[in-house]
């Protein structure tokens, strides 16, 4: 790793001063992405700003929904038992993620600021837009089984690595976060940033922004939510393919529902269309197979990813079948 | 495990390491802010840090850069080559040590940001000559070929004896997966853990 400088922050609005002020600043909290980023020199900071000593770590149940803190561990987060209850697309997403040791160190906040895993976005020895904006995507026309088939555009179709992105996606959350300007709230759909000709920008933070905490707001759906994480192994892994549904049933009939994917897409992916062939229908096959058409109509496949056109929507009908579908 | 007594005229690999600690010392130093400076621990790019760490219940300090892993301050500034630097990006898990009693890989963590903290490496189980249960089940069940990932498998599994997600083989494997073995003794490691379980709660 190259020299940096190094600030341990007191409070949140102490370290969104200091990222302002410093040149070349970034935050670090668990640092399990940035410092292997860090170390393989994809991303260099002149100064790291510790925000570990903050107090953004609780979770709460609140009336109205969950507050996470953005330093909250992952976890602290899987084991919250109010996560557990009401929201278990969360718990089983995050339990599917990394390994137990990175669980205890990674922070919510740092999770959905986490880098795309593309080999040549890591890799400083190949071209990359989103590392070295107008240099080229060697994976349009390279090895790309890992890259998206929704979202991309010519100048990248780097995946987001995110379990925990997905869920919050289908559980309509909303991101907190504190900038010199002061204090804003960004849905969580509009967080992360499909790449089009900026692929470098991965999220709607603005300069010296920091996530203080995420919201979930409580519903049905919530209550009725589940994962589901397609690997290349059994664990350990990041997905190939992943699904996230938060259902309201009653009965056979769909009363709401919220569907988020990961895997196949350059940004955690909802699919408002797969959704509206659910809702207000009963929860059957033929519903099922429409939903998971929908999803993939604007699908582009590349070389080696076609298979998760087929792929994600035999996720989404084990998914939907495991939480009533077959009933 | 108790260290090898170390002979006056033969440079092992830990003299060399303790010898290269000295001359990592540096004029920069900066107050240690654990130590109840008001302000802000704070540093330059190539300043050298004062860092208090409590490691196997003994305070220890290192001047080092930011830029040092704590993997690195253990090994190299402390000479604790128990702990092991197999892949250095949180993927192989040989760095294990349990940071305030949990497991982490200290591979993806800076020292400077571990001020303060109590941390627990492969030297610190040990009762003396009594081994930790955990040690012990690992050589009752020959859950080791070339040791390189071994340290790293005892603190992950000391971590997960104590978390209780030893129910079941299938749950052991899922939760010690942070650990690879590329001896492939996962079999025998399977069974240290479970053994080892049923010791801890005896």
């Amino acid at each position: 790793m190259k020299a940096f400088g190094y600030t341990q922050a007191r409070d949140a609005a102490d370290a969104v001063s200091l990222a302002h002020r410093t040149p070349g600043a970034g935050f670090i909290a668990g640092g399990t992405d940035l410092l292997n980023l860090m170390k393989d020199g994809v991303q260099r900071h002149d100064h790291l700003i510790d925000v570990n000593r903050l107090d953004l770590a609780a979770v709460t149940g609140t009336a109205t929904g969950l507050h996470i803190g953005g330093l909250a561990r992952m976890r602290q987060v899987a084991e919250h038992p109010a996560v557990r209850k009401g929201f278990p697309v969360l718990a089983q997403a995050l339990l599917a993620s990394a390994s137990p040791q990175v669980r205890n160190m990674a922070t919510i906040g740092g999770n959905l600021l986490q880098r795309t895993r593309c080999g040549y976005f890591r890799d400083t020895a190949s071209a990359c837009n989103k590392r070295a904006p107008g240099s080229g995507c060697p994976a349009l026309a390279g090895w790309n089984r890992g890259h998206a088939v929704l979202g991309g555009s010519e100048h990248c179709i780097a995946t987001h690595p995110s379990d925990l992105a997905v869920a919050l996606t289908a559980l309509d959350a909303t991101v907190h976060v504190l900038g010199p300007g002061g204090p804003r709230r960004i849905p969580i759909g509009e967080f992360h940033l499909r790449p089009g000709d900026t692929p470098n920008v991965d999220t709607a933070l603005r300069p010296a922004e920091l996530i203080t905490a995420v919201e979930v707001p409580n519903s049905r759906t919530a209550t009725g939510s589940r994962y589901l994480k397609l690997r290349d192994r059994a664990t350990f892994e990041f997905a190939v393919v992943s699904a996230a549904a938060a259902l309201h049933l009653d009965g056979r009939t769909v009363r709401d529902v919220r569907l988020a994917f990961g895997g196949i897409a350059t940004t955690p992916w909802r699919s408002p269309d797969a959704e509206a062939a659910l809702r207000g229908r009963s929860l059957t096959v033929e519903t099922i197979s429409e939903a998971g058409r929908a999803l993939v109509r604007d699908a582009v496949p590349r070389h080696d990813n076609g298979f998760k056109v087929e792929l994600v929507q035999r996720a989404l009908a084990e998914l939907l079948n495991g939480m009533g579908g077959r009933r | 495990m108790p260290n090898p007594p170390h002979h006056a005229n033969t440079h092992t690999r830990r003299t060399v390491l303790k010898s290269t600690t000295v001359a990592a010392a540096s004029t920069a130093l900066l107050p240690d802010a654990a130590s109840g400076a008001a302000s802000p621990a704070a540093a330059n790019p190539g300043d050298v840090v004062r860092v208090t760490l409590s490691v196997n219940g003994r305070s220890r300090v290192v001047d080092v850069e930011p830029r040092v892993t704590l993997l690195d301050a253990l090994r190299e500034r402390l000479g604790l080559t128990g702990t092991k630097k197999g892949c250095d990006r949180g993927e192989c898990g040989a760095c294990t040590v349990l940071v305030d009693g949990e497991r982490i890989k200290s591979c993806l963590t800076l020292a400077v940001m571990r001020r303060g903290s109590e941390i627990t490496t492969v030297e610190g189980l040990a009762d003396g000559d009594r081994l930790h249960p955990v040690q012990a089940a690992f050589i009752r069940h020959d859950a080791f070929q070339c040791g390189g990932c071994t340290s790293g498998q005892i603190m992950s599994a000391v971590a997960c004896v104590r978390e209780g997600h030893t129910g079941s083989e299938a749950e052991i494997r899922e939760w010690m997966s942070g650990n690879l073995c590329r001896c492939a003794c996962y079999q025998n490691i399977v069974a240290a853990v479970a053994d080892a379980a049923r010791e801890v709660r005896r």
